[in-house]
């Protein structure tokens, strides 16, 4: 028997205060002094009501790298983020290439249950870039798979890259590309800028980003399907999605936190907890970003959470991982970057971390307005509230936050899921 | 002095010159029948090389023993693909033996940095050349060898011609001679110059013909064949006959301009047999100066604030 939540004075989607009523799963009523018998109250005061937000890039590790982060723990730190859907990543071992991984998956996130898991299922086999991985097979199976990508490697063959657009058009699915010229970036290390050359580390030029973007948006529209572009990461690859979308063309693209708010500068400390791929660029590019995110160009803010055991960080810059966890820092660094600096409000957030993502993935059960009828997906946001980032504290098996020590503002104090608390006082329900 | 010597870009204008100096009274050592000094007995060094390095390795160690230090050598070869210890297992074992100074060479840009930083370790660290990134002891021979000849760099124009981009060598250079107040000139094609490197604050030239007239000093790098497979040139015969020294190009030096070279050569790539050997070529004598500017360097890190070697000194501040 689920219990009935009253959320009491809580700002949705930053605007006036307003009761949220719960009852078996749905949001039944919202509007002032509500009041429900035998309902829990949760004080929603001086907090922002989002829909729950929805990551289209999560790298859950599982299967095969334990270690680092299972589904368990990395929906966890998505719920504590306050996520209620996440799409894990394909680049698991085995990876996610067939029907069998991608409801192996599926089910881990149905019985950990602090989040809804989307596999997303490779385009090639093996993410080898030589065949099509049966991407007919994981979008029947029982995980619904919409959401196809290489992610880690790029799909470089345009013609494979022209099929797999077509494919998937069978099944209204999307291919999510992970932008990445191959021969461009052999053994890159960080942004290909001055710093590289001082630094001695391989540059990753952006050309690389940008000449498959914009080769896959002319294939998009060539075969009139849906591609998505990946952690956007240069001021050159938003002006090609801007023109893309101004051709009318069907192409979607998203930020991570982290290149919303770091800078190549941070390379200078060789610390490899600031190695990610792409990697962290200039100034210039994260201003172009925001500016992108803000306008609409780039359509959600996901965060390419990469959970990588202590080792693996522990050591040199050329033999470290890439990758850094975002879940949990997700929306404050957003709040930083865009609410705070007033380029967007809680609306705008909304729609880049909840509406979007989920209209991307074909989720019809998230992403939805916080109104009566809909389901009761659900975050509450403390945003005047500031903490220090401590890596010890978060769910994620991993601890590589670029964020340590950090003073960042916000904080989720409560995640529904369908209804049911997931977080609750800013701890797993 | 700073505790370590990471980069070149780390030294003052002071701290540079009192390494030379310093350097200057230590090569005396060298025409003596005893070449040993006790200036740091009972001090461990450790020569860390994660690359080989024969030359350097000999170099750092015979600079070490001529101080009386202790020198333990520990060759960690491994490459990023099949990494044995790790650096911070490495770290902390010579640090559990008493190292007073880790000299590091690594394959990795940023190792010295790290072995400095990340709180693994107490000693100093030298950087013995890290990936494409810096070789400042290298730089600090380089200084002293023109120094020896040319007196005062202020305004001196240095060419530094080759393989930039790979050159961990030609980025100490570069920061180091800027700061002694010289004039660089980094010469290569411009798929061997690093992207940015306009930011670095010297000259570039495509044209080394257009250069050498002017130089006071000419640094060629070593080229290595395989750089052509990545289409970084054509050929090598290309290559030679547009950045290559040869007796015709060297025609063209002023009289007292000298030729360097770090080593170890391509003898008909970048350098023909002729210039190597010439009366202009001081790449001999830079080995010798190695040993003394190490000798300096280790002097100087490991606590040495008075002279090295006259009891009369004109004071240590």
């Amino acid at each position: 028997m689920s219990t009935t939540y009253l959320i009491r004075n809580a700002r949705i989607l930053g605007g006036d205060a307003a009761d949220i009523l719960v009852e078996d799963g749905r949001i039944t009523e919202v509007g002032a002094g509500l009041s429900a018998d035998g309902a829990e109250i949760v004080d929603g005061e001086g907090l922002v009501a989002l829909p729950g937000l929805v990551d289209l890039h999560t790298h859950l590790r599982e299967p095969g790298r334990e270690d680092a982060e299972t589904v368990d723990t990395g929906t966890q730190a998505a719920a504590l983020g306050g996520f209620t859907a996440v799409h894990a990543m394909a680049n698991t071992d085995p990876v996610a290439d067939t029907a069998g991984v991608v409801e192996q998956v599926w089910r881990l996130g149905r019985e950990a249950g602090h989040c809804d898991v989307f596999p997303v299922g490779a385009v090639t086999v093996g993410l080898q870039g030589e065949r099509l991985a049966e991407l007919g097979a994981m979008a029947d199976s029982a995980a619904r798979v919409r959401v196809f990508s290489d992610d880690g490697k790029c799909v470089s063959d345009a013609v494979l890259m022209r099929r797999a657009l077509e494919y998937v058009k069978a099944f209204d699915g999307v291919v999510a590309q992970h932008a990445q010229e191959p021969r461009l970036t052999e053994d890159a290390q960080m942004n290909e800028g001055e710093l590289s050359g001082r630094l001695g580390l391989r540059g990753w030029p952006a050309v690389a980003e940008e000449a498959i973007i914009a080769r896959d948006c002319l294939l998009a529209a060539h075969v009139d399907s849906r591609l998505h572009v990946c952690h956007v990461s240069t001021a050159g690859s938003v002006e090609i999605v801007r023109w893309a979308k101004s051709k009318g063309w069907n192409v979607t693209a998203e930020a991570c936190p982290h290149h919303l708010l770091l800078t190549d500068e941070k390379a200078l400390t060789y610390d490899p907890i600031y190695k990610v791929n792409p990697p962290l660029r200039s100034a210039a590019d994260v201003e172009a970003l925001r500016a992108g995110l803000a306008d609409g160009t780039i359509d959600v803010v996901a965060t390419d959470h990469a959970p990588h055991p202590h080792e693996d960080k522990d050591c040199e810059w050329q033999a470290a991982a890439f990758g850094m966890l975002g879940l949990e820092t997700a929306l404050s660094i957003v709040q930083a970057t865009m609410v705070d600096t007033g380029l967007l409000d809680w609306a705008g957030v909304a729609e880049r971390m909840s509406t979007k993502p989920a209209e991307i993935g074909r989720l019809s059960g998230h992403g939805r307005p916080l109104a009566a009828g809909e389901p009761a997906n659900i975050v509450l946001y403390d945003a005047g509230a500031t903490r220090v980032v401590d890596p010890t504290e978060t769910a994620s098996l991993s601890r590589n936050t670029p964020y340590a020590g950090m003073e960042l503002p916000g904080r989720v104090v409560a995640t529904f899921l369908r209804g049911k608390p997931t977080v609750l006082d800013g701890k797993l329900a | 002095m700073k505790k370590h010597l990471l980069s070149a870009g780390d030294l003052s204008r002071d701290d540079a010159e009192l390494i030379l100096t310093t350097a200057e009274e230590l090569r005396s050592l060298a025409d003596r029948p005893i070449k040993k000094l006790p200036a740091l007995r009972g001090r461990t060094i450790v020569n860390l090389f994660f690359e080989d390095s024969t030359r350097t390795r000999i170099s750092f160690e015979a600079a070490a023993k001529r101080l009386s230090a202790d020198v333990i050598n520990f060759s960690a070869k491994g490459s990023s693909l099949s990494k044995g210890e790790s650096l911070k297992d490495t770290a902390l074992t010579l640090e559990a033996m008493g190292a007073d100074a880790v000299v590091v060479r690594h394959w990795a840009s940023g190792a010295p940095h790290l072995l400095a930083n990340a709180g693994w370790s107490k000693s100093s660290v030298v950087n013995a050349g890290d990936g494409t990134h810096e070789h400042p002891t290298q730089a600090l021979l380089d200084a002293f060898t023109m120094w020896r000849h040319l007196g005062n760099l202020d305004g001196r124009r240095v060419a530094i011609v080759g393989d930039v981009l790979h050159s961990r060598v030609a980025r100490s250079n570069a920061l180091l001679l800027r700061t002694l107040g010289a004039e660089v000139t980094l010469v290569a094609p411009p798929t061997l110059l690093p992207y940015g490197v306009d930011g670095w604050g010297v000259e570039t030239s495509y044209d080394l013909d257009g250069v050498l007239p002017k130089a006071d000093v000419v640094m060629m790098l070593r080229v290595q064949r395989e750089r052509m497979n990545a289409a970084f040139f054509p050929t090598v015969r290309e290559y030679s006959r547009r950045y290559g020294l040869d007796g015709r190009r060297m025609a063209n030096l002023q009289d007292h301009t000298i030729v360097m070279h770090p080593g170890p050569m391509i003898r008909g790539m970048e350098i023909t047999a002729d210039v190597a050997d010439s009366d202009r070529s001081v790449i001999v004598e830079q080995v010798t100066n190695g040993v003394a500017v190490r000798m300096a360097v280790l002097y100087l890190l490991l606590g040495g604030s008075e002279p090295a070697l006259s009891k009369n000194a004109e004071g240590d501040e």
